[in-house]
């Protein structure tokens, strides 16, 4: 019983089956709102879908040798790391099974950027190399404040659990963190203020300058994965409890919607930043309410 | 055909992406491309993006009398535009010279060296002719997929006011009054 219900939550809900479409959805979400703002009409419903199976009968340049291999290997290990983020995600009341925490999470989210660093290097275009570096850079700008604003929510709530912090009514210190993780999800998944890595035009596709047909698909599809996965985050931090297990899933599909909106919204009314702004913004200006998030949570906690 | 190529064939007809290349253009046609996709002519909802990378394009817009400099990276960037693709030439300049007819600097027009499918005609032409230009190539994109027949290159109607009046084309705005849609075969 325990490994079907594991396998439910991978594979149906929030798993791949909800998780797929949902991917495209905001992918729509995002471009569509984008418009919006900008007083387009948008692209149709269905366009990431159209653009995904398209993708999909294109050819790819040939690729020879271990690099060949491993440039065609980071997008798959891209989009199982997502898939298994949003698997993750306890939306619905887990009855036994295996079940992941926080830590895992993370690790899962970070393996589609480290993964795109390794695809731009490796794809030996000088772009790529120069999007890989800027990846890079932004992830270890980012990641300070992500992880302490993972670690004060932790440490507010005494646990690491996913379960556990879902099921517990939020603390003012958590919402401190939710919104620390909301600064960085911008830069992590590579919107507006902080879209350096991929800067279209500027540096052609940065990573992605080398990929075609089907991998490139697969780039798409971790993209849209990690939308899921990273909004679905925020919102199992922020949605109240509930008992009944189709309200919990309906509230949260509508919190990760009006984040991806949100997120849309400052992608929309904002202009890209140079890499230097970016990194002192995040060391600068973030990391100290980060730190003070850590420090008043560790406190609260010695004194309790 | 099955329901797989009937999707793919619809999908490649609804997401076309362009790559833009200037092969030694006067910029006019080429801020007319990025005009089709601002506000007012909107082409993202034919499903449209311009990349930034000829690999994950299915179109390749080029634009400008080809220039002797521009050959080897025009040929360069079609060989790495991965099938299935097309070609439109944007303006009259890849499609004949245009008032460059004749330069020793020039090594156009554009079908001698890569083979096109769309010409949309105009010094500049219309946004609106571009964004017919780009659905007629996006048909061609899916057919020729389908059915892996070569298919003759289709030369577009004028648009709207047209031709500015810059090019040898005859096609001032008050002499194209009477022009037709055709569809010539090279």
């Amino acid at each position: 019983m325990n490994l079907i219900t594991a396998l439910a939550r991978l594979l149906i809900f929030p798993g791949l089956l909800f998780a797929v479409p949902a991917a495209w959805f905001f992918l729509w979400v995002e471009r569509k709102a984008v418009a919006r703002m900008q007083g387009r009409i948008g692209p149709p419903f269905m366009q990431p879908f159209f653009d995904f199976i398209k993708l999909l009968g294109k050819s790819t340049p040939p690729r020879t040798g271990i690099g060949g291999l491993l440039m065609r290997a980071w997008p798959f290990i891209a989009v199982s790391a997502a898939a298994g983020a949003v698997g993750l995600l306890p939306v619905l009341p887990a009855s036994g099974g295996f079940q992941g925490d926080l830590i895992l999470l993370l690790a899962l989210l970070e393996l589609p950027s480290m993964c795109i660093i390794a695809a731009g290097f490796s794809s030996g275009s000088i772009f790529g190399e120069i999007g890989s570096a800027r990846e890079a850079v932004l992830s270890v700008s980012y990641n300070i404040v992500f992880l302490l604003a993972i670690v004060s929510i932790a440490a507010s709530q005494h646990t690491f659990s996913l379960a556990a912090l879902a099921h517990q009514s939020a603390s003012p210190l958590r919402w401190l963190g939710v919104i620390a993780i909301l600064v960085c999800l911008p830069a992590k998944l590579h919107l507006n203020p902080f879209s350096l890595p991929n800067a279209e035009q500027e540096i052609y596709s940065g990573p992605m300058t080398e990929y075609a047909g089907p991998e490139l698909a697969m780039w798409e599809l971790s993209h849209g994965l990690e939308w899921v996965a990273a909004t679905g985050l925020v919102a199992t931090l922020a949605a109240p409890v509930f008992t009944l297990w189709w309200v919990a899933a309906l509230v949260f599909v509508a919190l990760c919607f009006a984040i991806v909106l949100l997120l849309s919204a400052v992608a929309a009314a904002t202009a890209r930043l140079q890499i230097d702004t970016t990194v002192r913004f995040y060391w600068q200006c973030t990391m100290i309410f980060a730190v003070l998030a850590v420090a008043s949570a560790l406190f609260m906690r010695l004194r309790a | 055909m099955n329901l797989w190529n009937k999707l793919m064939c619809y999908s490649r007809r609804h997401s076309p992406w362009l790559f833009h290349m200037n092969g030694g253009s006067c910029n006019g046609c080429d801020i007319e491309l990025i005009a089709s996709l601002t506000p007012r002519y909107d082409a993202e909802q034919l499903g449209v993006r311009l990349e930034g990378s000829p690999r994950h394009a299915d179109i390749l817009c080029i634009t400008g009398p080809i220039t002797n400099n521009a050959v080897n990276a025009i040929k360069t960037v079609y060989d790495q535009v991965c099938g299935p693709k097309a070609v439109i030439a944007i303006g009259s300049c890849p499609a004949t010279t245009n008032v460059f007819i004749e330069s020793r600097t020039l090594a156009g027009p554009l079908s001698k060296h890569i083979p096109v499918d769309v010409f949309v005609p105009g010094c500049p032409p219309r946004p609106d002719a571009i964004i017919l230009g780009v659905a007629k190539a996006a048909e061609i994109l899916a057919e020729r997929a389908g059915k892996k027949l070569p298919i003759a290159p289709v030369v577009m109607p004028l648009v709207g006011p047209g031709c500015g009046g810059a090019c040898a084309c005859g096609n001032s705005a008050e002499a194209k009054t009477e022009e037709k849609p055709q569809e010539v075969a090279q």
